[in-house]
């Protein structure tokens, strides 16, 4: 035993020592936490101030925002064109009488490539204002209009035995996916590390000596085991530091007064818009939106089950697919032989994140949703998907169960080739070929 | 009292016979050369020795007792297909093996670095495995061997990768080894080390054990009878005085003496060869021709 430790201690650290392995730790979060603050990030390099000269032959007045301005001139447009290459203007705008009834005749006149936000805020801006003049020209009330306007929203509830609870089938979709996903990742990721790991022992001809102190057993645990602690690593500290690195952006981002501003006028725009008597829904979502950004983002999602189901089904989705890794890394002699033994591996992986995306996405309590997440070959993936949208706990008990007899079968099958197959030189090896292994005497 | 004692081992990998029923017995204390030409089963053999594999059939004793995984730190192995963790410093690779042979982080690094003096590699402690030439590296895998002080220590061809400083430098390690009490396997084809170190051999061909004994013992059993002589004188009244009682087995001149081969027939002796021979010729020389095991191996294997 004492032993076995020695073991999965050299392997994890000469991998957690590596530099791929602290350059993967640092990007990963990064990457992660870039998909959260990007919109933010955005938002804010758009915030350039811009003025934009118009020559107005109509007479109406855009609105203005904090970072478009407009400047009005009584110039023709072939003077303000002549001028514009000595002047500081955004662009020029051009609204000629002729828009009225033919609406291409608008012309936004730049240097560069026009952003295309100012350009459909131009857009809408004009429409929204010639709108208004044609409803006033009819003789229509604007605030009769709101009124006969219902804007419909459906609130979804979950009848759960704690009661109602808030469904939150957006939020299960893309924390299922995203777990899912991660699983899927992780286990070609490290599983392919436990091959290569056994593959280089081999042609290193460190084997035999090690295997002289230790019985090879021993020495396959030891290392599909070191290797699920530096994917367990890997993974908390990608997951603490995408929340670091959020948390940080986030406050700063809610920090400046711009934004926090404008959030809040947002608020207050809506709360007016939608009246009394949706007050109660206003409230709560107003509620949700002061919160801190990562409780918004979990929402009612239950935060430790899918952590500890995650830890559960990645160690256990590792476990059973790692130990076939091992016996592949033990069979051959060089990567480039590696090929032939991957597709039994790849496909149950494949299948079950094709499945995981399109039928549990769909109907997630479904036969095939079922199956595949009760099999332990495809189980780790589907079932993680599953979860965060509420599965039945016999379900989920014979999924778990299933799964760990399914990694200890993995695990003695792979076991038995691996003691062969390690001591296995320069030779070709089939699948009848393995086979056989199966059936040596130690 | 032997250490190692092997009965009737037989081992089969599918449909092929590694080892049929093969028993030796390995003193304690002696230099073990186990031969016998590539793919003769040598080294299943010395896998079983270190419980790599188990026999089908047949058992092994280690001082008398079956052997069982607690004989693991008592065995020091060196295969023939040897290396090392390549991205590994060497330090820390020479301890990792040492505890995994059992001994302790803090015994392992006082013992290395008194080794790593001894060979004056003190240098190399932190290079990584892959830095050092091969024969650097042949030097750290033979420390790593020897470690944890094993009673027995088994070398599948220890030598190859060393050049002749080192090989003599290892030979004298593996003899004042020896000379603490500890049995040496040797299994080599270099039949020169076999003759300079080994005291007892054991010879496998083709599964099956065909000779074993002392170095001695066997090459006194493979004598021919053969003389060679280097004498002054007549070559006709030379083979004359030869007579019946001995043959002349070859003959070869120099400007001043011969050199010829004479094999003893029926029960006589050198005595009764000189006897025959000094009044005819000037006798400079006499030796037994003893055959090498060099020529034991290929008569034994071809024979």
């Amino acid at each position: 035993m004492n032993k076995i430790l020695l073991i999965i201690k050299r392997e994890y650290l000469t991998r957690v020592k590596k530099k791929s392995f602290i350059i993967m730790t640092i990007l990963g979060p990064i990457l992660m936490a870039s998909i959260f603050i990007a919109p933010f990030l955005i938002n804010k390099i758009s915030e350039e101030k811009i003025v934009i000269e118009v020559i107005d032959e109509i007479g109406i007045k855009l609105p203005e925002t904090e970072n478009i301005t407009f400047d009005y001139k009584n110039i023709s447009f072939e003077d303000a064109k002549a001028n514009f290459r000595r002047q500081h203007y955004y662009a020029i705008l051009y609204m000629p009488m002729i828009m009225l009834n033919y609406p291409g005749g608008t012309i936004l006149y730049s240097k560069k490539d026009v952003n295309l936000s100012i350009k459909e805020y131009i857009s809408n801006a004009i429409g929204q204002e010639l709108y208004e003049a044609k409803l006033a020209s009819h003789g229509i009330d604007k605030e009769l209009l709101r009124t006969l306007k219902t804007d419909i929203q459906i609130r979804t509830i979950k009848a759960t035995e704690k009661g109602e609870e808030k469904s939150e089938s957006e939020k299960a979709t893309m924390i299922g996916l995203i777990s899912g996903a991660l699983i899927y990742f992780f286990i070609f990721l490290y599983g392919a590390q436990v091959m290569r790991g056994i593959i280089e022992e081999k042609t290193n001809r460190i084997v035999e000596i090690i295997i002289s102190s230790v019985k090879p057993f021993q020495l396959m645990m030891g290392k599909i085991l070191g290797v699920a602690m530096v994917g367990l690593t890997q993974f908390l500290l990608w997951v603490i530091l995408t929340a670091g690195i959020t948390t940080f952006f986030m406050n700063y981002a809610f920090q400046n007064p711009g934004s926090r501003k404008k959030i809040e006028k947002m608020m207050v725009q809506r709360n007016q818009q939608m009246g009394d008597s949706q007050s109660i829904a206003a409230k709560e979502i107003a509620k949700e939106a002061q919160s801190s950004p990562v409780k918004e983002l979990l929402g009612n999602i239950n935060f430790p089950l899918i952590v500890g189901s995650f830890i559960f089904f990645f160690l256990g989705g590792y476990l059973l697919y790692g130990a076939l890794f091992a016996a592949i890394g033990a069979a051959v002699d060089s990567e480039t032989d590696v090929q032939q033994f991957m597709l039994p591996i790849t496909i149950p992986l494949i299948l079950s994140f094709i499945v995981a995306q399109s039928v549990v996405m769909t109907n997630p309590d479904g036969a095939l949703a079922f199956w595949f997440s009760i099999i332990p070959f495809t189980s780790p993936i589907v079932m993680m998907v599953r979860i965060p949208f509420g599965v039945p706990v016999p379900h989920f008990i014979l999924s778990v169960t299933l799964l760990i007899a399914g990694f200890i079968f993995t695990t003695w099958l792979a076991a038995k080739i691996y003691r062969t197959g390690i001591l296995m030189y320069g030779k070709k090896i089939t699948y009848k070929e393995l086979a056989k292994w199966l059936f040596y005497k130690e | 009292m032997n250490i190692i004692e092997i009965q009737g081992v037989t081992k089969r990998y599918a449909s092929q016979l590694a080892l049929d029923n093969v028993s030796i017995s390995i003193p304690e204390g002696s230099i073990f050369g186990l031969l016998g030409p590539n793919g003769a089963g040598k080294t299943s053999l010395i896998r079983i020795i270190n419980q790599i594999t188990a026999p089908d059939e047949g058992k092994v004793l280690f001082c008398g007792e079956k052997l069982s995984p607690s004989h693991v730190s008592m065995i020091g192995y060196l295969p023939e297909e040897r290396g090392l963790y390549k991205k590994m410093e060497v330090g820390e690779q020479a301890i990792y093996l040492a505890q995994l042979k059992g001994l302790t982080r803090k015994d392992a690094i006082a013992k290395l670095k008194s080794w790593f003096e001894k060979f004056e590699m003190q240098s190399w402690w932190k290079k990584k495995i892959e830095e050092l030439s091969k024969g650097m590296q042949q030097k750290v895998q033979f420390i790593v061997t020897m470690i944890h002080e094993p009673r027995l220590l088994i070398l599948d061809e220890p030598f190859t990768g060393f050049d002749p400083i080192n090989t003599r430098l290892i030979t004298e390690e593996l003899l004042s080894f020896r000379s603490k009490g500890a049995t040496i396997i040797l299994s080599t084809h270099r039949m020169e080390s076999v003759e300079e170190l080994c005291s007892h051999i054991a010879l496998i061909n083709k599964s099956k054990k065909i000779l074993d004994g002392t170095v001695k013992e066997i090459r006194a059993a493979h004598k021919t009878n053969i003389y060679e002589l280097e004498y002054s004188g007549n070559v006709i009244g030379f083979s004359n005085a030869l007579g019946s009682g001995f043959e002349l087995v070859s003959s070869s001149q120099d400007f001043t003496t011969t050199r010829a081969r004479v094999k003893m027939l029926g029960d006589n002796t050198v005595n009764n060869l000189l006897h025959a021979l000094i009044p005819h010729v000037q006798i400079h020389g006499l030796r037994e021709i003893v055959p090498g095991m060099n020529e034991i191996f290929i008569n034994k294997v071809n024979g």
